[in-house]
């Protein structure tokens, strides 16, 4: 009963998208006081509780372990911890897409409820496209991938208990991905909105701006945590590797990152109008993409794709009618709209230009290198495109893009001269050439680590320049977010270029009492022991660092074997002090009785994911400095219209 | 008690191990005495491809070919061959698929084009875009 009232909720919802979408419509054929536009702003709020209802059905019918239900049977179990069960709800194919649609809907009914700034046909554009966009993937969800089917005779035990999976940040990885995504949507059904009823103003740039910065900070988040769970689990050290899932979820941050700069010219300046729209565009485009490229199974093989294509060709489907039409109407409507304000090379905007072309510059790479490979595939010629293409193509722009950042803040809107930055410029450039020295002469640094230490330190140093000379407690929360920001962006770049370049390895087989040393670091093999788990049984290797000669740290590396499914992984062993990681792991025996060890040293790589994080706190200030910022006009606009109402009564 | 359950759990866990019992090659594990050689062996094991993996190079690979291959790379150059000598011995070998790192071919040109014709774009933007003002 529970999975049929969600499934009831889920056609309801679809019906509603339907109804939306036809409201919007009408508004734009008939004038927006037509009968039917004025059910669009409540059929999207119904359809946002629907949906909720179905999703809130689905981790019920997870949280008692239904097994009558195939998706619970298939992926859940009835030993599983209550909090493994709900997150099981979400973490396979047609669970996630519900909790895809269920944002989605979310978002529209909170736009639908409280977003009056913009004229109402504009509104009813942007709804109507949002209700299009749902109804692709409700169509996807009821046609090929319904959550809730029920097996003709319930299992007697679900099938999913892979303790691998049972991880609280695989769990919170994809939903935070997704969040992204949909913010992405949302920003694209302003854009579509705005292009439609040609008003592509600074009120369309502020009411988009919270939800491009809201899915900035999920993806920038997303990636950060991915990318720190690859480098602790998989016992190798690495935490990128142009893989085209990590391509997927960095293409629309790099598009949501150029989106967001360009959005807030357009609401400060009025300038940027047509690049905002097209990069509304790129950014839900390379969202669906990368759903596209993780959904399918294309990236398991081209081939395999082929032989199961039901979902996978839905997908491509939805992918070529949403991208296809929104570069359709931008190329139709693009020419209507003028691009607004203009201004020299030397102003905030000049170097926000730049930045988004470098930006979109380093997308195309990016875009070029993922599927490139899977298009030669299909013509049989099967290439490999990684880090020694990705790192040095994408640096051939990364590093202009980084210049312009460090000077940029620092201009005037519209007009500035050089001249009045100079001491600024030459401070950045000071630093640059002494760091360049310092890495490049006197430790002999490889070039692309070199220019990315040398410029780390730069930015560092530059991007808190926008400060100069202000009185801190009247600096906005705003600028604080930019500056926090693009610091965090310098500090993820030196802990990179600090891991390239300054990294120690070290391999060795070693006999119980042995020693070897890793960096500073000294290590001793004292024992190792097996030690037993719930389902595995591992053998734990007790070691004994210690950081140049200082107090001996007891580290317990394990090489675990899980019986039920039976297969190897290596717990490693991290231990962190502020200028870097020692790393370790312990591998199988060899037959002379020793054990293979591998150890790193690693200086500044938790700068990496601390810079991460720091970017998307400062996305988190902006978007509560716009927020409030918003918030205190409204009511101050309001305070006006009242007061005007007075004013008249009186008189 | 817990030394007796993990020893039955071992027994349990036999088959996963008896499946491992051929030894990896001798260098799949051990790096090279000199340090150049090593650090050449290393940066050309990050741009190889391990074949039995999903987008794992075979410089971070638990997998048995990868141990093959690293070995195969250390002893190649520890015998004095250069990096880019192996690698054409191993794409020989595997094919393109083998090397992350795409040579400029009939099959790879746009790689290397698209770049360029993004640099030329770029210009030109900023070209028609500032160039009434000075």
């Amino acid at each position: 009963m529970i999975a049929e009232i969600g499934l009831a909720a889920l056609w309801l919802a679809a019906a509603l998208a339907v109804l939306q979408l036809a409201g919007g419509l009408a508004a734009l054929r008939a004038g927006e006081n037509s009968d039917i536009a004025a059910l669009t702003r409540p059929a999207a709020v119904l359809q946002g509780g629907l949906v909720a209802i179905a999703f809130a059905m689905l981790l019920w019918v997870f949280a008692i372990t239904d097994l009558s239900v195939k998706l619970v049977a298939m992926n859940s179990h009835t030993a599983k911890p209550l909090i493994f069960k709900l997150s099981g709800a979400w973490g396979n194919h047609e669970g996630s897409m519900l909790l895809w649609v269920t944002v989605m809907a979310l978002a529209g009914a909170l736009i639908a409820g409280i977003e009056r700034r913009l004229p109402e046909k504009t509104m009813q554009a942007t709804l109507a496209a949002q209700g299009f966009v749902a109804l692709g993937f409700y169509a996807f969800l009821l046609l090929s991938s319904n959550p809730f089917e029920r097996l003709p005779e319930p299992a007697l035990e679900g099938l999913g208990l892979n303790p691998l999976l049972q991880d609280i940040g695989l769990a919170l990885h994809p939903p935070t991905l997704y969040f992204g995504y949909v913010g992405l949507s949302v920003a694209f059904s302003f854009a579509v909105g705005a292009l439609v009823t040609r008003n592509v103003t600074p009120d369309f740039a502020r009411a988009m701006r919270p939800w491009i910065l809201g899915a900035w900070v999920f993806l920038t988040l997303g990636i950060t945590a991915g990318s720190y769970w690859a480098y602790y689990e998989l016992g190798w050290g690495g935490y990128w590797f142009w893989d085209p899932v990590e391509n997927a979820s960095l293409m629309p941050w790099l598009a949501a990152t150029a989106l967001l700069h360009s959005a807030s010219v357009l609401a400060s300046r009025d300038a940027l109008r047509v690049w905002t729209i097209m990069l509304g565009v790129v950014a839900f485009s390379m969202s669906m993409l990368g759903t596209f490229l993780v959904r399918s199974g294309i990236l398991t093989s081209v081939h395999a794709f082929a032989v199961d294509p039901e979902r996978g060709s839905f997908i491509l489907f939805l992918l070529a009618l949403y991208i296809g039409g929104a570069l359709l109407l931008f190329a139709l409507r693009a020419g209507t709209i003028s691009e607004g304000e203009r201004f020299s090379i030397a102003s905030r905007e000049g170097a926000l230009v730049v930045n988004n072309v470098m930006l979109s510059a380093i997308l195309a790479v990016v875009l070029l290198g993922t599927l490139y490979p899977l298009l030669t595939e299909a013509f049989d010629v099967r290439v490999s495109v990684g880090p020694p293409y990705f790192n040095p193509v994408s640096a051939v722009f990364v590093f202009p893009m980084l210049a312009v950042m460090a000077v940029g803040p620092l201009l005037r809107w519209r007009r500035d001269s050089w001249s009045r930055v100079s001491k600024e410029m030459a401070l950045t450039v000071a630093l640059l050439l002494v760091a360049l020295v310092i890495f490049g002469v006197v430790s002999q640094v490889a070039l692309l680590p070199l220019l990315g230490l040398s410029f780390a330190i730069a930015l560092g140093v530059a991007s808190f320049l926008p400060l100069r000379g202000r009185s801190l407690r009247r600096v906005p929360i705003a600028v604080w977010g930019m500056v926090i920001a693009h610091f965090g962006l310098a500090v993820a770049l030196l802990g990179m270029a600090s891991e390239s370049a300054f990294s120690t390895e070290r391999l060795a087989a070693l006999a119980e009492g042995e020693r070897t040393s890793v960096g500073p670091w000294a290590v001793e093999l004292q024992a190792v022991e097996p030690v037993a788990g719930p389902n595995w049984t591992a053998m734990a290797a007790r070691m004994e660092v210690s950081y140049d000669g200082g107090k001996p740290i007891e580290i317990e590396p394990q090489s675990r074997n899980f019986w039920a499914p039976a297969q190897q992984t290596t717990e490693s062993v991290l231990v962190t002090r502020w200028n870097g990681q020692l790393y370790a792991v312990v591998g199988s025996s060899s037959n002379d009785g020793r054990w293979q060890v591998r150890l790193w040293w690693k200086p500044l790589v938790t700068l990496i994911w601390y810079g991460g994080l720091l970017v998307a706190l400062g996305g988190i200030l902006a978007l509560i400095g716009r927020v409030r910022t918003d918030l205190k006009r409204r009511t101050a606009a309001r305070k006006g219209a009242a007061r005007r109402l007075e004013m008249e009564k009186i008189s | 008690m817990k030394g007796l359950f993990a020893l039955i759990a071992m027994m349990i866990a036999l088959p996963v191990a008896a499946q491992q019992s051929v030894p990896p090659a001798p260098y799949a594990y051990r790096q090279l005495e000199d340090p150049v050689l090593e650090a050449e062996a290393q940066e050309l094991m990050e741009t190889l491809r391990c074949l039995k993996c999903q987008s794992q190079s075979i410089a971070d690979s638990d997998a048995a070919m990868a141990g093959d291959m690293r070995h195969q790379v250390r002893i190649r150059i520890a015998s004095g061959e250069s990096p880019e000598e192996v690698r054409s011995w191993l794409v020989e070998r595997y094919g393109d698929y083998v090397s992350y790192e795409p040579v400029l071919s009939t099959r790879t040109w746009p790689l290397f084009a698209v770049p360029v014709i993004l640099v030329l774009v770029a210009g030109m933007l900023f070209w028609r875009r500032f160039r009434r003002r000075g």
